[in-house]
């Protein structure tokens, strides 16, 4: 059936490993618009959630790098990072690989996509679980778009992709929520982690509300280095949502630039139920 | 130069629980497995954050390497900045693709 849930939001482990140190107020604004993606996703009763995230080399490396990668266990485990370094325990995550294999056939009729039997999450998954589904009782079906080492997918891929899982899902007889992680500008993990192009970020999300396809498929990686950084490359993971969502229209449910957390922390939610 | 060899090593460190037990008890048989030159092994094992990150290697697998390491988030960057000030600008990898001067630190941290 038509896919339940579609949305995007921000994965940064400052959000979690260094939450302590943001500005109290904003911090708890964000953590709640989270918790509200939750509450929101659960309302749409979805047998499983689809995270399309921008993993950081927990699973794939330059020795093998898919351009996408789906999930397809019964169970994950993560977040692989230092437990103090994240603050989020290691544990076990549910998952659902008759229904991850089904999706996978169907993404498979249009787009190249990996499996994986095998999946440890990093903060690009665990983070958001933390506060969308912290009891982790919903199935995960982690997918990945290689936004890291490059040569990158490129963003007219991302958005072929996002339309194969859309119509991977609404084939299926269960009901697929969808999110999207990633940051927009960021300059994650290096010298100038904390600075952050809010203006830049705000263009970037009113094409994605618009969901204005040829707008958000006009970047080129070098506009994108240049304004919005390495982490920039995660717009691919938006991108993916955006075309998951039909041609429904967005809204921009928190934006706020916390650069303790390196980034114009996002929950975004397409109009598609 | 080899920031392949580098990365992978880190790689399968950050992920691999076993790979961190034996990093603890063999460390000269995990690098071993690895084709390293001299400034790259000696960098990892110090851990010299700064010449690594100058060496290219990726935040994202820097950052985890850093955290298993117990080094604290300032520092870490302050690491980095300080081995771009040491050893010039990045060399190779993701951060020296388009000429990223990679010392334009501003604002709080």
């Amino acid at each position: 059936m038509p896919l339940v849930y579609c949305g995007a939001c921000s994965h940064g482990p400052g959000i979690t490993g260094r939450a302590d140190r943001a500005e109290p107020k904003v911090r708890d604004a964000l953590h709640t618009a989270l918790r509200r993606m939750g509450d929101d996703i659960r309302a749409t009763r979805p047998d499983a959630l689809v995270v399309v995230a921008a993993e950081h080399f927990a699973n794939f490396f330059m020795n093998n790098m898919p351009a996408f990668a789906i999930g397809m266990a019964d169970g994950y485990e993560g977040p692989i990072e230092d437990e103090a370094f994240l603050k989020i325990k290691r544990a076990k995550v549910p998952g659902n690989k008759a229904l991850s294999k089904k999706l996978i056939e169907g993404v498979m009729q249009t787009v190249d996509v990996a499996y994986a039997e095998e999946w440890k999450f990093d903060h690009g998954i665990s983070v958001p679980l933390h506060f969308l589904t912290p009891n982790y009782d919903l199935p995960i079906i982690p997918a990945n778009i290689n936004c890291q080492g490059p040569p990158l997918t490129p963003l007219k891929r991302a958005w072929a992709f996002g339309e194969a899982l859309r119509a991977a899902a609404d084939a299926l007889p269960e009901r697929i929520a969808l999110v999207a992680t990633g940051g927009i500008s960021h300059w994650p993990a290096t010298p100038d982690s904390g600075k952050i192009n809010e203006a830049w970020d705000r263009e970037f999300l009113a094409r994605w509300a618009a969901n204005d396809r040829d707008a958000l498929l006009s970047y080129t990686d070098a506009e994108i280095y240049r304004d919005g950084g390495q982490g920039g490359f995660e717009i691919r993971t938006f991108i993916a949502a955006a075309a998951a969502a039909k041609g429904a229209k967005g809204k921009i449910e928190f934006c706020e630039p916390i650069p303790i957390f390196s980034v114009s922390c996002t929950v975004a939610r397409m109009a598609v139920s | 130069m080899s920031l392949y060899q580098v990365q992978k090593l880190i790689y399968e460190l950050n992920r691999d629980p076993r790979t961190q037990a034996r990093y603890e008890s063999e460390r000269d048989a995990v690098l071993d497995e690895y084709e390293l030159t001299a400034e790259e092994r000696a960098a990892l094992v110090k851990p010299d954050i700064g010449l690594l990150y100058v060496l290219g290697v990726n935040g994202q697998l820097l950052m985890h390497f850093a955290a298993l390491h117990k080094i604290e988030w300032t520092d870490y960057l302050e690491r980095m900045r300080q081995g771009v000030k040491t050893h010039g600008p990045v060399r190779e990898g993701v951060y020296a693709m388009t000429g990223y001067a990679g010392v334009d630190a501003k604002g709080k941290r």
